[in-house]
């Protein structure tokens, strides 16, 4: 099937002409464009319930009136909703038959990632024999997960298996009308995580290792709902830090944290998509919307490194309903080259004693942008709220751009806001202090940018926060000349 | 182990270093000492190949090795080592943290592994009871928040760590008390052996009490205006440096 991108669309638009529309749903991919029967298509391809395919019709009605948002501090070319192709069943065949045959360069970042050779082989999409260790150990973690009544699965299956629980909270946290990507994404989601942790459970394990390389082939629409029962707790960890390269240039996620009375969720995300080349040229646009909500006594900690894609749209955030519930906000942010970032947080009180924390740390470099952009709202009988933020911002070079919009809408006399900001740069000084006692410029900058990012790397889960140091290295190789 | 012929340098336009000539033996001690703006802090951060100034005439080797296109880092590896007249801050890089780092790069260059945790403990332990500096002085951030003092002896303490060949102390006594100069002059003596050597720059013969020079060198306007042994700083002290303004005038 080596079709150019042109000669594809030409194909499946005269098919859909010849057969008519349905006689295509047995096809891999989809037509491009996006109308009601497409939406149908999808759900039907996934044996999703009735009930699941009437609300992704009502979420396409609610986007079709929608427009694009225009208030983020990025640039960049609209995408033609009309010219992607909403549906690629899962591609179960692999791209390559041995490593050989994959981008090098590609290849010498998973290498100094110090990944293994067979995750390797996985992520870059390479045919692997079934490795029994793998395989093992996944089975061990499903039997843990399972003594515990933890559930841990793609939200494809939950739908069908759990479908109480899915329609009982999805888009109870993000509703379809929130915005235009959330919207979109409620209409034509593809895949996604899903993850139940019963009353009183604590989950033994990061819901993550295995998953990760489960998860490098998630498409572009990404859904996830993640929720904890009364006084339990999970620590979640989304992404990777193996570069992801993918051909579908707009990703647009949403995640629903739902923590019930008494319960915690950790929730962590390493993002490294592409962010184009040294030009700006083909990165990946990544509009994500991410909530979580609180309910009595309730903790959600949101921790991020992004690193990656051309154009960030994110803001993970915090609704603190409960009384005493308790909002975190933790983020490094890295652009450069040409990359764009507008992102930041949102922290809602809404109950009595509500505290939040945001901490946020935005490195830019090249000639790229990086926004901070959060809101701290306390409502009328939110009494003794509480919120920190601090936004630091460290620039490299003379070409980059740090801004900060911070948003504090107090309703409650009794809130107590402080907000500090800082903006360094990476000084000479500092570099030649390094150099002298051995230690080369492009090291002396990851010391530097590490040193700048502790609080937050801090906040990882050990084996994350290892790889994400290496992580933000390998971002800014180069930036200095 | 050090030999400066004839050196300029300037930075933008303005000339810093009118033509020094210097060498140090291994073994010795040199003594730098000269009124403020005179070049001093110039001609250190020269020796350690700092960019920023650019040499006009003249070369310096290392051990006969001519270092005109030697990194900082490099001249770093080869054993030079600078502790700073201002000492820069890195926030959230610890004391350890950076020496761990250093060592390892050095190492590296050289083509060995990375120093195994064990023995680094070990060598800090020592250094650090030398030093008498408290462990928990070596997991703040790097010179974030230090007192002055403290800033000078954590620069000693990085010189202990890294044994260089060629130590260069820039005004390491200033913001130092009586006590705290004492136990740095003593690990700088301890440090002292026939195979490397020191170069102290300050204004005070206090300093010099303890780290006993071989040679005095006084600088004014860029050049060495006077050289001899340590009673020239005894005299400096007395009369100050116009005397020997006066005397380059003529
Ligand atoms: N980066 C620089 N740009 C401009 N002038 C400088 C720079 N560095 C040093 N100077 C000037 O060079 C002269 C010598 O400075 P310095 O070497 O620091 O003297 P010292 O250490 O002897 O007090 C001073 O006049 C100082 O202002
Ligand atoms: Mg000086």
């Amino acid at each position: 099937m080596a079709y150019t991108e042109e000669e594809l669309k030409k194909e499946l638009e005269t098919k859909e002409y010849e057969y008519g529309f349905y006689t295509d749903i047995e096809s891999d991919t989809f037509p491009i464009g996006l109308n009601e029967e497409i939406v149908i298509a999808i759900s039907k391809k996934k044996e999703e319930p009735e009930w699941m395919t009437l609300w992704r019709l009502e979420s396409f009605k609610i986007w079709k009136e929608m427009v694009e948002p225009e208030w983020a501090n990025v640039k960049y070319k609209k995408p033609d909703f009309q010219a992607i192709s909403y549906y690629s069943a899962p591609n179960k065949k692999p791209k390559y038959d041995s490593l050989d045959e994959v981008d090098p360069e590609l290849l010498d970042t998973f290498k100094k990632l110090g990944i293994s050779l067979d995750e390797q082989k996985k992520l870059a999409g390479v045919a692997v024999d079934i490795v029994m260790d793998s395989v093992s150990v996944a089975t061990t973690f499903k039997k843990t997960l399972a003594e515990k009544g933890i559930i841990f699965c793609s939200i494809s299956e939950a739908i069908k298996e759990h479908s109480e629980l899915v329609k009982k909270y999805i888009g109870s946290v993000v509703p379809q009308k929130d915005n235009f990507y959330a919207a979109l994404n409620s209409a034509v989601f593809s895949d996604g995580s899903f993850c139940y942790i019963p009353k009183g459970v604590r989950c033994p394990m990061e819901l993550s290792t295995y998953f990760r390389i489960n998860q490098a082939g998630t498409g572009q629409f990404e859904r996830t709902l993640v929720i904890a029962d009364e006084g339990s707790y999970v620590s979640y960890l989304e992404g990777c830090t193996a570069p992801s390269r993918d051909e579908n240039q707009l990703h647009a996620a949403v995640v629903e944290l739902i923590a019930l009375d008494d319960a915690e969720i950790k929730y962590s995300t390493v993002q490294n998509w592409f962010p184009g080349n040294k030009e700006g040229l083909g990165g990946v646009f990544n509009f994500v919307t991410k909530r979580g909500l609180c309910e009595k006594n309730a903790k959600i900690s949101w921790t991020q490194v992004e690193t990656g894609s051309a154009v960030t749209w994110k803001y993970p955030s915090c609704i603190l309903k409960g009384d005493n519930s308790i909002g975190e906000f933790y983020s490094i942010a890295v652009t450069n080259n040409y990359q764009q970032a507008d992102t930041g947080t949102k922290m809602i009180h809404l109950g009595k004693n509500t505290r939040s924390t945001i901490i946020s740390k935005g490195i830019s470099a090249g000639k790229s942008q990086n926004s901070y952009r959060g809101l701290v709202q306390v409502n009328s009988r939110a009494d003794n709220a509480r919120n920190f933020s601090q936004c630091d911002s460290l620039l490299m070079g003379n070409e980059c751009g740090a801004h900060t919009f911070p948003y504090i809408e107090v309703k409650n006399k009794t809130a107590q806001i402080e907000h500090e900001a800082t903006t360094s740069k990476i000084g000479e000084d500092q570099i030649f202090y390094c150099n002298q006692r051995g230690i080369n410029t492009e090291k002396a900058i990851a010391l530097i940018v590490n040193g700048f990012s502790k609080e937050v790397l801090n906040k990882l889960p050990m084996e994350f926060a290892v790889e994400a140091q290496k992580l933000l290295e390998i971002s800014l190789e180069g930036s200095v000349g | 182990m050090l030999k400066i012929n004839n050196l300029h340098a300037r930075v933008e336009d303005k000339e810093i270093l009118r033509g020094i000539n210097l060498t140090v033996n291994a073994g010795e001690v040199h003594a730098i000492m000269g009124p403020n703006g005179s070049g001093k802090s110039t001609l250190a951060a020269v020796i350690a190949g700092k960019e920023e100034f650019e040499i006009t005439e003249g070369e310096v080797f290392l051990e006969g090795e001519n270092l005109e296109d030697t990194s900082p880092e490099d001249r770093a590896h080869k054993g030079i080592f600078l502790s700073f007249q201002y000492p820069v801050e890195i926030p959230g890089v610890s004391v350890t943290n950076f020496m761990k780092t250093a060592i390892n790069e050095s190492r590296k260059a050289k083509g060995l592994e990375d120093m195994p945790a064990k023995d680094m403990l070990k060598l800090i332990r020592e250094k650090s009871e030398m030093l008498e500096i408290d462990r928990k002085f070596l997991s703040r951030s790097l010179n974030e928040g230090f007192s002055g003092g403290e800033k000078k002896r954590n620069e000693i303490f990085q010189m202990a760590m890294l044994e260089p060949k060629l130590a260069i102390l820039d005004e390491t006594d200033s913001g130092l008390d009586i006590d705290a100069l004492r136990i740095v002059a003593n690990g700088v003596n301890k440090l002292k052996s026939k195979d490397n050597a020191v170069i102290v720059i300050t204004h005070y013969q206090r300093l010099l009490e303890y780290i006993v020079p071989d040679f005095v060198h006084v600088l004014h306007n860029g050049k060495i205006v006077k050289s001899g042994t340590k009673d020239l700083a005894l005299e400096l002290e007395e009369k100050g440096y116009d005397w020997l303004k006066q005397e380059t005038v003529v």
